[in-house]
């Protein structure tokens, strides 16, 4: 007809469910493939009239639901379990009940949304908002009381005449050709475009600002903050002594802590004992531990010999005899309640690498005052070595 | 559309099933006995395990009646003759209650004096867990759910005949009354018959467990007789895939919200952790017991769902009527795990006994010989009723 337009589709319309059914059965029977019927609601048996397929949606649902279960998952355990391991509620680090309902939502979130979105891009071919059945005559009847069919120029066996006398035997209400639209191009820049991008981001932050810094802070809806509970911090009328946050019962250790008994004594009559044996990756540990936090004031071979001498008052060396008579729970007691000037180093140096600095201290005091039977034992020893 | 004409003839049951159901019923009923002079602590829970296993299926397919009335629902109208076939079973509780009853001294702690004397929570309990008021409570409720059957089956039968509309709306009208005396009494039933066997435990949300376990069974058996009869060519040449679809996306909903009830039930308890709530659940980690706790989720919920997780398995007659009987005896692993813990023998793991076969082979029996028996007075199709034609030619 006119042939400056390019056709998309002849399209017939009916009156009656029954009749569009049938047109459909008439079409696919006829071996058309580009075609489509738009019925104002869904009409039953359409499928099989249109010998659709089962619709490939499912495996969108069914893959994006997965995809949300496994992230929900993993991003849990990672966060929790892994990279900042958390107790809560004395749970264990990966505590599956808990995580299920977060794993629910993504699972349901994930499938839900991306149904939607893959069914609007498939069907509705979305980034194109242009379908040429829109703002058609077609289109308004079919939209309130028509049953329509199209039969898409594409088709293999698209003929114009051909398409029109088919249509025509199957007793249409009217056959309408559509073409389609003329491209149009909207410049993006627009002043106005502009504009209203303005407006809108104005009336966001500004919507923004107002709900996070003003309308949270009125009733109705402080109501959730204003909440008849304890407050970490806070006074409370419940208990007598107006504090809300209530003393630890005595004798309460907090978690992975272990009291020092002898902590604060000057000169303590009795100390721990040593709970390890010098074996080789104890000392080395203590050397370790030793040269970072000792060595400044008393010097790498504890001679109290370290660059501080003069200018602080002199660290001692540990070589004296009074340092090598300490039990090694005094040294203990020394680092961790300091001496005199020493500060205490409770709280720098764990417990077992304190213990660990006394194995290596001792290291040093017998290798400074070594007896002839170290000597003998170590020459022995340099000389398997050599042998070896 | 398709116009179905339809001229209803009926057409009887097969004498094999009267009598495959009597030989069932017969076998159960004498190894009952034998069990029950074995060992008659045994005996009596499992009795219990199959009595709410019936109550579940006949309850449960009284509510699927009065559902379909309030949900003005069409499709179901052809084949709502099933669940009342089933329901009729409801009558009969009076008698098979009686046994629980007669011997609740075997079955509830709470019912021994002297342990009530010794406990300050049976005492605080005492108001409501005493033998009276539970033995009022049971014939209220069954007297209830009788009462509800007899007037609901009474109209839809009548409308075979006298082809009224009013007693559609009766009906629906009944039905918007009998739900929420359903959701009350099934509560309380399953709180009697069930939680009460552990007097000290606790759960609020347990007769909603149990619904959602009941109306599953239902399901399945109403499912499972459907198929049965079309298979057999029953209910040709109207029924269509659209019909199984529904039936098998119901089975599939109920699935998952027994799955979403069973989990929110374990998530509070566990997260609490409150000594006087999360033993239930230990005691049901003890030994074996921990196999039987796994196993329900993958028989109950994994299994099933991914069996009618497509759109095609929801219609393939094969599949829905496998999965009808992996379902009820789903449901019945549901009420034994429930039940055989609080055994005192049974604590600390499941042990085997022939003891737990003989009831359900009697109760298989009894429940089809009341559906031989309600079929033989009633049409299989309410060929009076309005939306008959309309559930016929129903199509998605
Ligand atoms: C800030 C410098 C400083 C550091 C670091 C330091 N000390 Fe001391 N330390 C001193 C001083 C000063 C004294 C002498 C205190 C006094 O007057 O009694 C001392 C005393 C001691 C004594 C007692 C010696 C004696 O004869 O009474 C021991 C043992 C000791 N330190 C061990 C250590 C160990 C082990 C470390 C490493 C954890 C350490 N110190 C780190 C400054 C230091």
């Amino acid at each position: 007809m006119n042939n400056d337009k390019n056709l998309y589709c002849i399209a017939a319309t009916f009156n009656t469910p029954d009749e569009i059914i049938n047109a459909a059965k008439k079409v696919s029977g006829a071996g058309y493939t580009h075609f489509d019927v738009n019925t104002p609601y869904p009409v039953h048996g359409m499928d099989d009239a249109m010998k659709l397929k089962p619709s490939k949606l499912g495996f969108v649902t069914l893959v994006m639901g997965l995809a949300g279960a496994s992230i929900a998952l993993l991003f849990m355990y990672w966060n929790i379990s892994v990279d900042y391991p958390l107790v809560i509620g004395g749970k264990p680090y990966f505590a599956l009940p808990a995580f299920i309902p977060i794993t629910f939502e993504l699972t349901v979130l994930l499938a839900t949304v991306s149904t939607v979105a893959a069914m609007i891009m498939l069907f509705f071919q979305l980034p194109d908002n242009k379908h040429p059945l829109h703002d058609t005559q077609y289109m308004k009847s079919v939209s309130n009381d028509k049953y329509g069919i199209t039969i898409e120029a594409i088709d293999d066996k698209f003929n114009e005449t051909e398409v029109e006398n088919f249509l025509k035997k199957l007793n249409p209400l009217n056959i309408e050709y559509i073409y389609f639209p003329p491209v149009e191009t909207y410049p993006i820049f627009q002043p106005k475009f502009l504009l209203l991008l303005a407006g809108i981001a104005l009336v966001v932050s500004g919507g923004t600002y107002f709900s996070l810094n003003k309308l949270m802070f009125m009733t109705p809806f402080t109501f959730m903050m204003d909440q008849d509970k304890l407050i970490p911090q806070k006074g409370s009328e419940l208990f007598a002594d107006g504090f809300g946050m209530r003393k630890p019962v005595a004798g309460t250790v907090a978690r992975g802590f272990i009291p020092y008994p002898y902590k604060g004594q000057v000169n303590p009559t009795e100390v721990l004992s040593n709970p390890f044996l010098p074996t080789k990756e104890n000392i080395s540990l203590g050397k370790e531990k030793y040269d970072i936090y000792c060595s400044p004031c008393h010097g790498y071979f504890a001679d109290g010999d370290s660059r501080l001498n003069g200018q602080f008052p002199n660290p001692p060396t540990l070589h004296s005899q009074r340092a090598r008579d300490f039990s090694d729970g005094m040294l203990y007691h020394i680092m961790t309640n300091g001496q005199n000037v020493m500060p205490s180093y409770e709280s720098q140096i764990s417990r077992d690498e304190r213990w660990a600095i006394v194995n290596y201290i001792r290291v040093l005091q017998r290798a400074k005052n070594a007896s002839d039977a170290d000597l003998t034992e170590m020459n022995k020893e340099a000389g398997n070595n050599v042998a070896n | 559309m398709s116009q179905t004409d339809f001229h209803y003839q009926k057409k009887e049951l097969p004498a094999s099933l009267t009598k495959f159901a009597l030989i069932l019923l017969s076998i159960g009923v004498v190894l009952s006995l034998i069990a029950f002079f074995v060992d008659r602590e045994r005996a009596l829970f499992g009795y219990l395990v199959t009595y709410m296993m019936i109550v579940s299926i006949a309850i449960g397919s009284l509510f699927m009646v009065a559902l379909e009335y309030i949900a003005g629902a069409d499709w179901s109208t052809p084949i709502r003759r099933i669940p009342e076939f089933f329901s009729k079973l409801l009558p009969f509780l009076f008698i098979l209650v009686i046994p629980l009853l007669i011997f609740n001294h075997d079955l509830f702690h709470w019912a021994h004096e002297e342990a009530v004397a010794e406990d300050k929570i049976l005492q605080g309990k005492a108001p409501y867990l005493n033998i009276t008021f539970f033995v009022i409570r049971t014939f209220v409720f069954l007297g209830l759910w009788t009462l509800f059957y007899w007037m609901m089956i009474k109209n839809s039968r009548k409308q075979d005949t006298t082809k009224d509309q009013n007693l559609t709306t009766k009906n629906i009208r009944l039905s918007a009354i009998f739900i929420p005396v359903f959701a009350i009494s099934i509560t309380f039933t399953a709180i009697d018959f069930m939680m009460s066997l552990e007097p000290h435990w606790f759960s609020t949300i347990y007769g909603v467990y149990f619904f959602s376990g009941l109306v599953v069974a239902a399901l399945a058996a109403i499912t499972l007789a459907v198929i049965m009869l079309k298979e057999r060519g029953y209910f040709s040449p109207w029924m269509n895939d659209d019909h199984l679809f529904s039936l098998g996306a119901l089975i599939f909903a109920f699935v998952n919200f027994w799955a979403y009830i069973a989990f929110s039930q374990y998530l509070l308890i566990w997260y609490a952790d409150l000594p006087e709530e999360s033993f239930w659940y230990l005691t049901r980690w003890n030994g074996s017991w921990a196999y039987i706790s796994i196993l329900l989720i993958i028989v109950q919920f994994l299994v099933p769902y991914f069996a009618l997780l497509t759109q095609p398995s929801k219609k393939n007659p094969k599949r829905l009527k496998f999965i009808s009987v992996w379902l009820l005896l789903a449901h019945f692993v549901d009420l034994f795990w429930l039940i055989m813990p609080n055994m005192n023998s049974m604590k600390d793991g499941y042990t085997f006994s022939w003891i737990d076969l003989v009831f359900p082979i009697a109760g298989v029996g009894f429940i089809i010989l009341i559906f031989i028996m309600s079929y033989k007075k009633d049409n299989l199709l309410p060929i009076g009723d309005p939306k008959l034609k309309r559930g016929m030619d129903f199509h998605l």
